[in-house]
């Protein structure tokens, strides 16, 4: 099944997005092989270079390591798979406050209601 | 990345008509290109052009640098709009035949693929649907090592898993030296496997662009844009 990406917006940074997600939800363990390009182009329905690109960029932050013979590993490093989780809770954080903010609530009533909910939950 | 197709002031009328009007283009090797255009912009013409099914009225249209004929037929592998099949046949003779015309045609990989799909050798493409039939031409043009593919509505007249199939086996199949260039009106069906997009119009380029540099941009899917550059 391909991957639920969103057409208006850069396909690049989905794909980025959605392994960075998958490695910290640890769909891949660290230290574990990621499928080829080729492999994960094809589940994706992307295109391959879009897919190459998506792989160099997590290279590049270094989530991912690649062994010249062997293809591409997930980093070792817990730290470092911690850190982009903290990055990434930050974030969404930042999005929900946003919007809460937009429908007119106010800090202390953002507060109020997250904990109604958390105890609902 | 080198170029695999130039044209050069490209033209062909038709009489009093021009159905390509003045094209300069060229294309790299390792990219899949659509060429998206409404009904009647160009796109057919261009590319039995490609396949010397016809020839240009004026210009110039090189494929690795060769004129079309004899050489660049042997780099092009050419899905038409209509089968040339002959629909009498097994599919065992369809590859017979394939191997026949074209060199780099991989008989082994054509049998795996129709495998996978449940086809044997000794099914008759009379009794196929029509959308087994698209997939089974399909898969005997991707199963040439060619340099350039060119796909005219491959996923026309399919239904919505039938699509999902055929970009399986284009992406599958794809050699990362090699370019596919394909037309298609189902856009959103096909964007995210494109590097790049042609729109023709009335014969011309309106917009040649990689497609995440439109996303960039514009903030909109190639479709959306599609709609609002041709709207009627």
């Amino acid at each position: 099944m391909a991957w639920n990406l969103d057409s208006d917006r850069p396909i690049f940074s989905q794909i980025v997005e959605r392994i960075q997600t998958d490695i910290i939800a640890g769909k891949y363990e660290p230290g574990g092989k990621l499928p080829s390009v080729r492999e994960m182009a094809q589940e994706a329905s992307v295109n391959p270079n879009t897919m190459q690109k998506a792989f160099a960029e997590l290279e590049r932050i270094g989530l991912v390591y690649s062994r010249r013979t062997s293809g591409r590993f997930i980093t070792e490093d817990i730290k470092m798979i911690e850190s982009a989780k903290t990055t990434l809770a930050q974030q969404e954080m930042n999005r929900f406050l946003e919007i809460m903010q937009k429908l007119g609530y106010s800090r202390s009533e953002i507060l109020d209601l997250l904990n109604q909910t958390l105890k609902k939950n | 990345m080198s170029t695999l197709l130039e044209c050069r002031d490209l033209t062909k009328s038709y009489g009093q008509k021009t159905a390509i009007d003045h094209i300069n283009l060229s294309i790299e090797s390792g990219h899949i290109i659509g060429l998206l255009g409404p009904n009647g912009s160009g796109k057919t013409t261009f590319i039995k052009m490609i396949n010397g099914l016809l020839t240009p009225t004026s210009g110039t249209l090189t494929i690795g640098g060769n004129p079309v004929g004899a050489e660049s037929k042997k780099h092009v592998s050419y899905l038409p709009d209509h089968t040339y099949l002959n629909m009498n046949q097994k599919v065992k003779d369809v590859i017979a035949y394939f191997r026949d015309f074209y060199s780099d045609f991989q008989a082994e990989r054509a049998h795996d693929m129709l495998q996978k799909l449940g086809i044997g050798p000794e099914d008759h493409l009379k009794s196929m649907s029509k959308g087994t039939k698209e997939k089974v031409q399909l898969i005997l043009v991707m199963s040439r090592d060619a340099d350039l593919y060119v796909l005219d509505e491959p996923i026309a007249g399919v239904d919505p898993a039938a699509r999902d199939y055929i970009l399986n086996i284009i992406l599958s199949n794809y050699d990362p030296k090699a370019s596919i260039l394909l037309s298609t009106h189902l856009i959103s069906d096909i964007e995210n496997i494109l590097d790049e997009v042609i729109f023709i119009q009335n014969g011309q380029i309106r917009l040649a662009s990689p497609v995440e540099d439109i996303r960039v941009k514009e903030g909109k899917s190639i479709d959306t844009l599609f709609r609002e550059v041709f709207k009627c």
